[in-house]
């Protein structure tokens, strides 16, 4: 094998075990140190160490051994070079504790689950925690998070810091919390994968690299939660939604680029293999016996999608299955969806009279879907000139050209 | 605090368009400029004349320079601007992600330099 050849493989190698290995990789150096900076610094030194070394010497059998070891060495030097007295001289034991072991045990244990309750701790502000997790458990750099969040990438750099600062100094354990507490601190794990998995879901079209690869991301998290915790509905829940979005992706925008609302979709564009895994998981999640938001969103997604392929209508079932998600979420976004299937069932008046409470909400006087809703029933109503006021704020408010576009073409269907 | 949205494009994009596209971005303009008002954070905002209606200025060892066309000859150009006043660079770059510009060409947004109002005045 010349250089070149082995340098491919060492790359490919290297590739595989970081998309496969860098959450566990992380998790595993960081559980005992709690020190996510110190982790991700020493992985990224040895994947550089396994570029330079492995195209000479040929891959080693047990990759992920071999870079845990490097890993750890660079963490007890990073330690030394500090010289911070007592606290250094702790976590170099920590770190030489089973150093030969772990080169050699082929089984690291996974301890991603862990990381990412620490990530989502209550003690991290929730708006970094999404961010926190796909940088720990994936390792994307703080640039594509950032694009993804739309938050400059220095600021997005700092908060990430400052996070991993408040996890170590704070001690957040890195732990999966006790029976009593799991269901709580499960939701700010699946929250967090939620939000990473809505940024990405804001490029429906799939054009935009880093969002795209977020969804695929986020789904890749949610399987990893559900495989450690098979037996958690909610994490199953959320498993159902996302997939159940994701199979819809290439019916959600036409040939021309344009948007395709979900009425007009043409259910064989949809991913009937992902359809089926979500309607799987949540089958498997209703057996369990314990409702909760992620199932019932999922639930939704499942009930649009068996309307859309049968032509029956459920709107009777939607509603009801807002009605439940409202009143666990209260949230001003899930009344919006809610008036748009009362105005299936009961007409776009009924629709708008439920709205009315949110429309107090000062949160939706920026929020795009609020304005789209609310434009929409007007113009079902009859009441055209404040449509065409409503369509003109959410083409304002929206950020996706095609979306933009289709808003237009609503507005200029109303009449004179 | 004030941003200043700075609207880079291409211009033969514009002109390539059909008089229905361009009414279309037209009226996505009108409305991103509405919602900014509604939004309390509007503060100014005006699209430029094209580039080629632009002169340079220079004065260098006391003698004025003028020359025809825009400092720098790029792809993309300055078309316009909106000044915003909002809490934060967070809310800047959401409202750059929604202006039209940002989906054909580029939005910077560079915060504006506050100055006291009793030094903002040069010295005579």
């Amino acid at each position: 094998m010349n250089v070149r050849e082995g340098d491919a493989q060492a790359r490919s190698t290297a590739e595989a075990v970081a998309r496969r290995s860098y959450g566990k990789l992380v998790a595993f150096l960081a559980a005992r140190t709690r020190d996510v900076a110190a982790a991700e610094d020493a992985l990224s030194e040895a994947f550089a160490s396994a570029l330079a070394d492995w195209p000479t010497k040929g891959c080693p059998s047990n990759p992920e051994g071999w870079l845990l070891t490097v890993a750890r060495r660079k963490v007890i030097d990073m330690y030394r070079g500090r010289r911070r007295a007592e606290i250094a001289s702790e976590r170099i034991q920590i770190m030489a504790e089973g150093l030969d072991a772990a080169a050699a045990d082929a089984d690291i244990p996974d301890q991603r689950l862990a990381l990412m309750f620490a990530c989502a701790h209550p003690a991290i502000d929730p708006s970094i925690r999404a961010p926190l997790i796909l940088q720990a458990v994936l390792g994307l750099d703080a640039k594509t998070i950032a694009s993804a969040f739309l938050m400059s990438p220095a600021a997005m750099s700092k908060r990430l810091v400052r996070a991993k600062d408040k996890i170590r100094q704070a001690g957040v354990p890195f732990t999966v919390p006790e029976r009593e507490e799991l269901p709580h601190r499960l939701d700010t794990v699946l929250d967090a994968i939620y939000a990473a998995f809505a940024e990405g879901w804001t490029d429906p079209g799939g054009t935009d690299l880093a969002r795209r690869d977020l969804a695929e991301e986020a789904i890749f998290l949610s399987r990893v939660v559900t495989e450690l915790l098979p037996s958690e509905p909610e994490a199953l829940g959320l498993l159902a939604l996302l997939l159940h979005a994701e199979a819809r992706r290439p019916a959600r925008r036409n040939p021309n680029g344009d948007y395709v609302p979900l009425v007009e979709q043409d259910p064989a564009l949809w991913d009937h293999q992902l359809i089926d895994e979500a309607e799987a998981a949540l089958n498997r999640a209703s057996a369990m016996g314990a409702i909760g938001r992620y199932q019932l969103e999922g639930a939704l997604q499942s009930a649009h999608v068996h309307r859309c392929r049968t032509g029956q209508a459920n709107w009777a079932e939607v509603v009801q299955l807002y009605d439940a998600l409202f009143a666990i979420v209260g949230s001003p976004v899930v009344a919006i969806n809610r008036a748009l299937a009362i105005a299936e069932l009961h007409g776009a008046s009924a629709a708008l009279e439920s709205m009315q409470a949110v429309a107090a909400d000062e949160r939706v006087a920026e929020y795009q879907p609020y304005w789209a809703a609310r434009a929409e029933l007007l113009a079902k109503a009859g009441a055209h000139d404040e449509a065409r006021q409503a369509y003109e704020i959410a083409v304002g408010l929206e950020r996706d050209p095609a979306v933009r576009r289709f808003l237009q073409q609503r507005q200029s269907a109303l009449n004179p | 605090m004030q941003y200043l949205l700075m609207l880079y494009a291409n211009e033969t994009g514009w002109s390539n368009l059909t008089k229905a596209q361009q009414e279309q971005g037209m009226a996505a303009y009108t409305a991103y400029t509405e919602a900014l008002k509604k939004a309390g954070v509007w503060k100014g905002s005006n699209r430029l004349q094209p580039i080629n209606s632009a002169t340079t200025v220079r004065v260098a060892d006391g003698k004025s320079q003028v020359l025809d066309g825009p400092y720098i000859e790029t792809k993309e150009q300055i078309g316009g601007y909106y000044l915003i006043d909002v809490p934060d660079l967070d809310s800047a770059i959401s409202w750059a992600a929604r202006c039209p510009s940002a989906s054909h060409g580029v939005v910077e947004v560079r915060p504006v330099w506050a100055m006291q109002a009793s030094s903002a005045a040069p010295a005579s």
